[in-house]
């Protein structure tokens, strides 16, 4: 797998947009493998008695989905440093997430990029934020 | 409403001691990193990045050998089924604090940010463990959620020689909720509703108007007495000052008089960007307030010839827009 490498990259460049189907088996899936039983992320039932309207995807789902919407551009040899995001609506079955995202910054001394990035469903932005990572 | 004068005073001294201390409970890693967990969990997310889960392309790339997606961090030290089943463990101080919110009336809780910062990759055979701190707790703020304060967590991970490979800040709100959630609604198949444009307020004045909408009609009232014509809908002819009236149907020609391409901020059931023109209608004297749609919003501009279209714009819901003529 081809890794994009730091020399290629500019500032403003734009990531390959993602769509990504937000199922049950995706909220519940990506829960589980993340050892968080929460049962609102599992039980329809404890969701809607949170006054939500189905299961909703957990924080480390969607900051793994986040990783991998920018490693799947970077390619393997990109290590990823940090991962700060900001949350908005909820991730519900039904919806569809489409990630989008572009090289905000770009730093010359330790060859690290700044990507900054947001998922966006139908009732807004669910996530916003950055993630920074070093690249060959 | 939140706590005011004293009886805040005296709520906030409470939460005082909280600050700065860590939680309290074991955070240990169950499993050593392994190959199994990393499986389960790239194949739940879709994640086919080979250094994952393929020893070979792993040893050629940089990392040399079968690293943990850096995101996984908190997925190995999190109880599991405990979450769910399990009694709250007594010392944890966190839940404790939350229990403090609760009683006074700040019952919702909602995470709103989180930072991961990865010093190294986890390799397999490492054992993660964690120590949480009660960073910071906020002054009361009014949040669109309800009034509350924001409690900062910073967790940090060691691996088994101490060292450090990770820590996460994670914020949450603690908030009196504003009102009680709705019912959650849903369609009749009992998936979630999506959201819709907002509707008109309908009144005696224009729901005729809109009702002529639905049938596909885009109507213009027109007095009865001296024949002029007027938009929006009222109740009284500003000419001759006539309550009697009519209707007739627009030509739907027009130009745009002015617009403005709106980005931000985005509400839900609208596509952005959006135009939103004020069209000068062919008839005499009138301008219409609408959405110019089948172009770029970047090509709308003044004095584009436009015409009406009485379009479904939400389901069982229509509107009159203008679309470029070609």
């Amino acid at each position: 797998m081809s890794s994009v490498q730091y020399a290629e990259t500019n500032v403003g460049d734009a990531l390959p947009e993602q769509k990504i189907e937000v199922t049950s088996s995706l909220i519940v899936g990506g829960a589980l493998a993340s050892q968080d039983f929460t049962p609102v992320h599992h039980d329809r039932g404890a969701a809607q008695a949170s006054g939500m309207q189905d299961v909703f995807m957990n924080i480390l789902t969607t900051n793994g989905l986040c990783e991998r919407f920018v490693t799947d551009w970077a390619g393997s040899d990109a290590q990823v440093r940090k991962v700060a995001i900001k949350l908005g609506t909820p991730n519900t079955p039904g919806e569809t997430m489409t990630m989008t995202g572009t090289v905000l910054e770009r730093n010359d001394a330790d060859k690290t990029v700044v990507v900054e990035l947001a998922g966006k469903n139908t009732w807004g932005n669910h996530v916003t934020g950055t993630i920074t990572l070093a690249l060959p | 409403m939140g706590l005011q004068g004293k009886e805040r005073e005296a709520f906030e001294k409470t939460l005082e001691p909280y600050v700065g201390i860590e939680i309290g409970i074991k955070e240990i890693g169950r499993d050593e990193i392994n190959q199994a967990m990393i499986r389960h969990w790239c194949e739940a997310l879709d994640n086919e990045l080979p250094i994952y889960t393929d020893a070979e392309a792993a040893a050629d790339s940089m990392h040399g050998e079968i690293v943990a997606p850096p995101t996984m961090l908190q997925a190995w030290i999190l109880p599991g089924m405990e979450m769910a089943t399990g009694e709250p463990d007594p010392n944890d101080k966190q839940k404790e604090l939350h229990r403090l919110f609760d009683d006074v009336g700040y019952t919702g809780v909602v995470a709103t940010n989180t930072e991961q910062e990865y010093n190294r990759y986890l390799k397999l055979g490492d054992r993660v463990k964690a120590v949480t701190v009660i960073e910071t707790i906020s002054e009361q703020k009014a949040t669109g959620l309800g009034i509350g304060y924001f409690i900062n967590t910073k967790t940090t991970f060691t691996d088994q020689n101490d060292e450090v490979v990770g820590s996460m800040t994670f914020r949450v709100l603690k908030f009196e909720p504003s009102q009680q959630p709705a019912a959650a609604p849903t369609d009749d198949s009992g998936a979630p509703a999506k959201p819709t444009r907002i509707r008109p307020a309908l009144a005696h004045d224009n729901q005729w108007w809109w009702e002529g909408v639905q049938a596909d009609k885009f109507l213009i009232q027109r007095c009865e007495d001296c024949g002029v014509l007027r938009h929006p809908p009222r109740p009284m002819c500003g000419e001759c000052q006539s309550i009697r009236w009519d209707s007739v149907e627009a030509t739907g020609q027009g130009e745009v008089y002015s617009y403005v391409v709106i980005h931000y901020p985005e509400v839900p059931g609208y596509e952005y960007p959006l135009a939103v023109a004020v069209v000068d209608l062919e008839e005499p004297g009138l301008r219409f307030v609408t959405n110019v749609v089948d172009c770029d919003p970047e090509d709308v501009h003044i004095g584009m010839k436009v015409e009406a279209e009485v379009r479904e714009m939400d389901p069982d819901f229509k509107m009159v827009v203008f679309k470029p003529i070609a």
